[in-house]
């Protein structure tokens, strides 16, 4: 990575340009079925990925969660093995057996869970190995803001803290388990609850790829010199819902869907026995803020290669996106290609 | 009596028991979403979501039990089953026995489990063999509406634990959910007989341990269950066009396991042929195979299983999970064994 502020920027535009269409040419496949199961994806974190990823190399380590594509394609991974795996190839990155969840590069150290919470712990065990085998390599984790309830990753946070094991730990907030808001499951707050280990947290703007570029230089120069680990939490936005074909998000964007599910629910608002009326009433408007919620906050404002965007000439800007949106289309064509009697 | 898709079957026997018992409640991550018309109906007390933490959420569904609630406790996936695994294990299974039966969970963990949808090995594990092998947990796995609405009937009425596995191939909400059949161009392999059928208004509670025999027949007995039972209902089908008739036993719980049904069809068929959704090894399929011995039944015996973690192609993961082409040719191949002899 370039260390002058100009090209460093250019250089984190392109990675964020790569993500997202990357994830855009990944969601295209999955609507039209050539993908099955569900897909996850970043829409919205990529300037967390970017930021971050940009500070690392060879030797060193990344424990992942179901988004997983982004720091992939950060990090390097073949576009083309990529997208074949998600296209369920044996050409693809883990023979067609991992799938979108389950992307693996042994080459990277990287590592992909469908399960909560389960980068935690393995990323200490990459910065155990570190320190004991490749002295000055660091291990980064990514995980949701919903993940921080799992117990798991709460006792990796404190045996990377007790051990001052050469991690980072990134959370990403998105202020959303699955469908239910995350402040209202996490007591006691976020920051307070992540800082509660010993661990420096930085609090960071997750949709400002050059703030989170900074800060992950930091944590990431600290961990490499033997300093400990850092927490790193970075607001972000989830712009395509927990999955695509969330639910929640297509009761906001199809009035047949808004119907469909909505009628229902009137009938159980006067089924006897039940709650007394304004319990009822309360848990239908309860339904509603989160469907609400997820309305407002969809508006591509939000957007962090929007952000990126503003801090370079516009011409740059475009020049960048097309290289990256160039990049990517040779990879699906070779994909598909190459795909066809799979899929 | 009403058509009800498979979860809505479950759901309307949930509403009952809640409007019956009020010692009923829903607890999990984003059941005020999956369960938005118990929510609206019986309202927050009593439908609650919570954090992602399934340790903590096992737990608590085990103690309110034990102090006097009848908690339906959702894990989303079984295979999740595997972060909180201690509190059923070590703990909930364990009352009953701790206390010399003074004390029971009375505690329903309901669960999707099963594959075909394009998820993989994370998310489309079975794990009913391995709960069933727990002393103390009772495992049921129905694949009819009328058997989803009346085993979780019963699964809360049980004075035990209980795993209630709902299987995403026959529920249409999970398939929408995850398999993402909105975009309306993926297509599973779904036994409509399983996804949809007649439901009563209120439905009774079918009694667990009970097997039903879904085919009868002289050849060959296949058990099964879940998904697994379609399979073999269409394996049948094809191997009756051949001259050969098998039955068709669906055990409907892991544990109890309605051992007499099986001896006694095996008996009768002479052929066993075991069809499980479930890994090889340490589970049913060697279960089954181990209470035929132990009563003396010398059948000639197979299974069809999950050999291996599930791979995320769909052509592999198909090949993979028990199909129609697998059980007919075992079948074939255990006719053509010396055998019969009881």
């Amino acid at each position: 990575m370039p260390t002058s502020r100009t090209e460093r920027l250019q250089a984190l535009y392109l990675q964020m340009c790569r993500i997202r269409y990357t994830e855009g040419a990944l969601g295209r496949l999955w609507h039209r079925g050539l993908v099955s199961g569900e897909m996850h994806l970043g829409m919205g974190e990529e300037a967390v990925v970017a930021g971050v990823v940009a500070h690392l190399g060879d030797g060193d380590a990344l424990a992942l969660d179901y988004r997983s594509t982004p720091p992939l394609v950060a990090r390097g991974v073949d576009l083309t093995a990529l997208l074949l795996e998600v296209l369920g190839s044996e050409d693809g990155l883990c023979g067609g057996r991992g799938g979108h969840m389950h992307l693996m590069s042994q080459a990277h150290l990287a590592a992909s869970s469908g399960i909560v919470g389960a980068s935690g712990p393995l990323v200490c065990g990459f910065g155990l190995a570190a320190r004991a085998a490749r002295q000055g390599r660091v291990a980064v984790s990514f995980f949701g803001d919903g993940a921080v309830n799992e117990g798991m990753l709460m006792e990796a946070l404190n045996l990377a803290a007790v051990w001052r094991l050469p991690v980072v730990f990134v959370c990403k907030d998105n202020r959303w388990a699955v469908s239910t808001r995350s402040s209202a499951l996490t007591g006691g707050g976020l920051r307070r609850r992540l800082g509660a280990f010993g661990m420096p947290v930085v609090a960071v703007d997750g949709r400002d790829v050059w703030r989170v570029d900074r800060a992950a230089g930091r944590a990431v120069a600290r961990a490499r010199s033997g300093g400990g680990p850092t927490v790193i939490l970075a607001r972000c936005g989830r712009l395509e819902g927990h999955f695509l074909g969330d639910p929640l998000v297509r009761l906001t964007s199809a009035v047949g869907e808004l119907t469909a599910q909505v009628r229902p629910l009137l009938g159980e608002l006067r089924a006897e026995p039940g709650a007394p009326a304004t319990a009822r009433v309360a848990a239908l408007a309860g339904i509603g803020r989160r469907a609400v919620t997820v309305v407002v906050e969809r508006p591509r404002s939000h957007d962090p290669l929007r952000r990126a965007a503003r801090h370079l000439p516009p011409a740059v800007a475009t020049e960048l996106a097309s290289q990256a949106r160039d990049e990517v289309e040779r990879a699906i064509r070779l994909a598909l290609m190459r795909a066809a009697p799979h899929v | 009596m009403s058509e009800a898709t498979f979860t809505t079957a479950i759901d309307r026997a949930l509403a009952l028991a809640m409007a019956r018992d009020e010692r009923v409640v829903v607890l999990g991550e984003d059941v005020r979403m999956l369960r938005r018309n118990a929510y609206v109906r019986f309202g927050g007390d009593r439908v609650l979501d919570s954090p992602i933490s399934e340790s903590a959420l096992l737990g608590t569904a085990m103690g309110a039990a034990m102090a006097g609630l009848r908690p339906v406790v959702e894990i989303m996936f079984v295979d999740f089953l595997g972060v909180a695994l201690d509190q059923l294990l070590n703990h909930a299974a364990k009352l009953d026995a701790f206390t010399g039966g003074r004390w029971q969970v009375p505690m329903v963990v309901r669960a999707a489990c099963g594959g075909g949808y394009g998820d993989a090995g994370q998310h489309e594990q079975s794990l009913w063999g391995l709960l069933a092998g727990i002393p103390g947990l009772t495992v049921v796995v129905p694949s009819t509406p009328a058997d989803a609405a009346g085993l979780m009937l019963a699964a809360i009425e049980h004075p035990g634990p209980g795993v209630f596995l709902e299987h995403k191939l026959l529920s249409e909400q999970w398939l929408h959910y995850l398999g993402g059949t909105s975009r309306g161009s993926v297509r599973f392999d779904v036994p409509t007989a399983g996804a949809r059928g007649d439901v009563a208004d209120e439905p009774d509670p079918v009694p667990i341990g009970r097997a039903a025999l879904r085919r009868d027949g002289a050849d060959l007995a296949m058990v099964s269950l879940g998904v697994g039972t379609h399979r073999c209902l269409e394996s049948a089908e094809v191997l009756a066009a051949e001259g050969l008739s098998a039955a068709v036993l669906d055990l409907r719980s892991v544990e109890p396991l309605d051992r007499d049904a099986v001896v006694q069809l095996a008996r009768r068929t002479g052929r066993v042929l075991v069809v499980d959704e479930d890994y090889t090894r340490g589970g049913l399929s060697g279960e089954v195979a181990a209470l035929l011995a132990e009563r003396g039944v010398t059948a000639p015996y197979a299974r069809v299983t999950t050999e291996e973690t599930i791979p995320y192609a769909r052509a592999l993961e198909d090949a993979v999970l028990p199909n129609v082409p697998r059980i007919v040719e075992t079948a074939r191949q255990l006719m053509d064994r010396a055998g019969g002899g009881i």
